[in-house]
C-alpha cells in the first residue's frame, strides 16, 4: 500500500521553512492531524521555525454539548437501550457519564456504526434502541445512508450533526484569535470536496490546504500555507488528492441532501453557530428521537446545562488555549478521570497531549 | 471520530452493498460500500463502517514526485 515516508524531503521542507523567519498561527480541525502532529513532534519542530499550529472545534465528541449528553443519559435512564461511538461513552454529564450509567445496569452499548446499532434494533424488537449519530460530513452520510433503508420502527438517532465550514466561518467571525492559516480536514473533505471552503479564502483572506494524515502530507500542507502567505496570495489549495477531488463525493452529499436539512446549533464553547448542523428532513421524523420520546425528554427541555466546572474545553476548541496551559490539565483531568471531553476522546488535544507527552 | 483507515476491498457481495475490506495487517471487516463505485482490488477508505471514498493509485504514487517539484519551483522561483 502506498506510504508518504521520506525522511530527506520532511528535512528540506522543515530547513526551507526554518530560513524564511515567520512567525505565524495556523489552526486545523481534526484530531487525526493533532495526533499526527504530537505523535511526531512535528508541533514542537514547527514551533522551532515560528508556526504555531493548534486545534479548533475539530473533534465531534469535544463539540457534542452538555445538553446533548444529558439527553443521551436521559433516555438511558428511562428505559432505552443507547448505542454510541466508544469515545462518547465517557464524557461526563452533570452528574454521571453513559459509563457509570452502564456500571449501574443501564443498557448502554458501544458501536462501531450506526449499522451495529440497527442490528440490535433487529435483534430486540421489543426493546427501543436510541444511536447517539454525533460526527461530521465523514460522519453524516453514514446515518443518511441507513435511514433510506427503512431501519425498524425501534429504531431511532439522537441527531449531533454537524459541519466544519460554518464553524471556522464563526471562529473568524469571533476575530479572538489571529489565524494565519487553515489546515482543512482530510476526511471530511473527501465528502464535501473543496469548494465549500473558497468563501473564507475570498471573503477573509485566509489560506487554506486540505491535507493528509501522514507527517510529510502535514509539513507540506504547511510548507504550502507559508507559500501562499510569502506571495500575498488566499486560495484553498489541495495537498490530499489522492483521497479528494474538488467536487467530493457527489453519491454521499446527495444522500445527505435527502435526509438532512441545514440548522443553528450550539457547538460545546461557542454561541449558536448559524447552518452549522444537520438536522433531519420532517419525513424521517419517525427516526428523530428529539421528537419520538418528545416526553421523556421534556423534563430537560427547557434546561441549559454548564460546562463542568473549572473545565476550559470550551476555550481550547476556539483554539485559545493549548491543553498544558489548563490548569486541571493532567492534574484533576486525566484520561482515567476526565474532567472534560477532550481528555475523553481519542480526537481530543488534551488527551492527545497527555497520550504522547508522557511517553517522552 | 473523523478517523479513516485505508483498506483493500477484496470481495463484495451480490446485491452490491456490503464488501469485505484487508487492511494489510491481517484484519478483513465487512465494510458498507453503498456510498462509493468500487470494484475487487480498489483501495478505500473506510469511516465507521462505511467505504467514503477510493484512493486514487496513480495521485498517491504522483505526490511525492509533486511534492519534490513544489519544492524546487521554489527554489528556481
Amino acid at each position: 500500500m502506498f506510504s508518504l515516508k521520506d525522511k530527506k524531503l520532511a528535512e528540506e521542507i522543515i530547513s526551507k521553512i526554518k530560513k524564511l523567519d515567520v512567525k505565524l498561527k495556523f489552526m486545523h480541525v481534526c484530531g487525526t492531524h493533532q495526533d499526527t502532529l504530537v505523535k511526531h513532534g512535528l508541533d514542537t519542530l514547527l514551533k522551532e521555525c515560528g508556526i504555531e499550529i493548534g486545534q479548533g472545534p475539530g473533534c465531534p465528541v469535544c463539540v457534542t454539548t452538555p445538553k446533548e449528553i444529558e439527553e443521551m443519559l436521559l433516555l438511558a435512564r428511562k428505559g432505552k437501550i443507547v448505542a454510541t461511538f466508544g469515545d462518547m461513552i465517557n464524557v461526563p454529564g452533570e452528574t454521571q457519564s453513559l459509563q457509570s450509567m452502564k456500571t449501574e445496569g443501564y443498557d448502554v452499548r458501544t458501536v462501531y456504526g450506526i449499522e451495529d446499532a440497527v442490528n440490535l434494533a433487529e435483534k430486540h424488537k421489543d426493546k427501543d434502541i436510541v444511536f447517539m449519530a454525533v460526527g461530521f460530513e465523514t460522519t453524516a452520510p453514514t446515518t443518511a445512508s441507513v435511514l433510506l433503508k427503512n431501519p425498524p420502527s425501534n429504531f431511532s438517532i439522537l441527531c449531533c450533526h454537524r459541519t466544519i465550514p460554518s464553524a471556522l466561518k464563526a471562529i473568524l467571525d469571533m476575530g479572538e484569535i489571529k489565524i494565519d492559516g487553515l489546515i482543512e480536514p482530510g476526511h471530511v473533505s473527501t465528502i464535501i470536496g473543496t469548494e465549500p471552503y473558497e468563501f473564507i479564502s475570498k471573503d477573509y483572506h485566509v489560506p487554506q490546504v486540505v491535507a493528509g494524515f501522514e507527517p510529510l502530507d502535514l509539513l507540506m500542507a504547511v510548507w504550502m500555507l507559508v507559500q501562499q502567505i510569502e506571495h500575498g496570495k488566499a486560495y484553498v489549495q489541495n495537498e490530499y488528492a489522492r483521497a479528494v477531488n474538488k467536487e467530493g463525493n457527489v453519491k454521499a452529499q446527495k444522500v445527505i441532501d435527502e435526509v438532512f436539512e441545514s440548522g443553528d446549533k450550539k457547538w460545546r464553547g461557542f454561541p449558536v453557530i448559524p447552518q452549522s448542523s444537520l438536522e433531519l428532513r420532517s419525513k424521517f421524523g419517525v427516526y428523530d428521537a428529539r421528537r419520538k420520546y418528545e416526553s421523556d425528554l421534556k423534563e430537560i427541555s427547557n434546561k441549559e446545562f454548564k460546562e463542568p466546572e473549572g473545565c476550559r474545553c470550551g476555550e481550547l476548541l476556539r483554539g485559545l488555549l493549548l491543553p498544558q496551559e489548563c490548569p486541571l490539565f493532567g492534574t484533576q483531568c486525566k484520561p482515567e478521570s476526565p474532567v472534560g471531553p477532550c481528555m475523553v476522546s481519542i480526537e481530543g488535544s488534551c488527551s492527545i497531549e497527555y497520550r504522547y507527552t508522557k511517553k517522552r | 471520530m473523523c478517523l479513516a483507515i485505508p483498506g483493500k476491498v477484496v470481495e463484495i457481495d451480490k446485491n452490491k452493498e456490503h464488501g469485505i475490506v484487508d487492511y494489510g495487517d491481517g484484519t478483513k471487516r465487512k465494510v458498507n460500500i453503498s456510498l462509493v463505485e468500487v470494484k475487487v482490488g480498489d483501495y478505500v477508505l473506510v469511516h465507521a463502517g462505511f467505504a467514503i471514498e477510493v484512493l486514487d493509485e496513480k495521485e498517491a504514487q504522483e505526490t511525492l514526485d509533486l511534492f519534490r517539484e513544489m519544492l524546487s519551483a521554489d527554489e528556481e522561483g
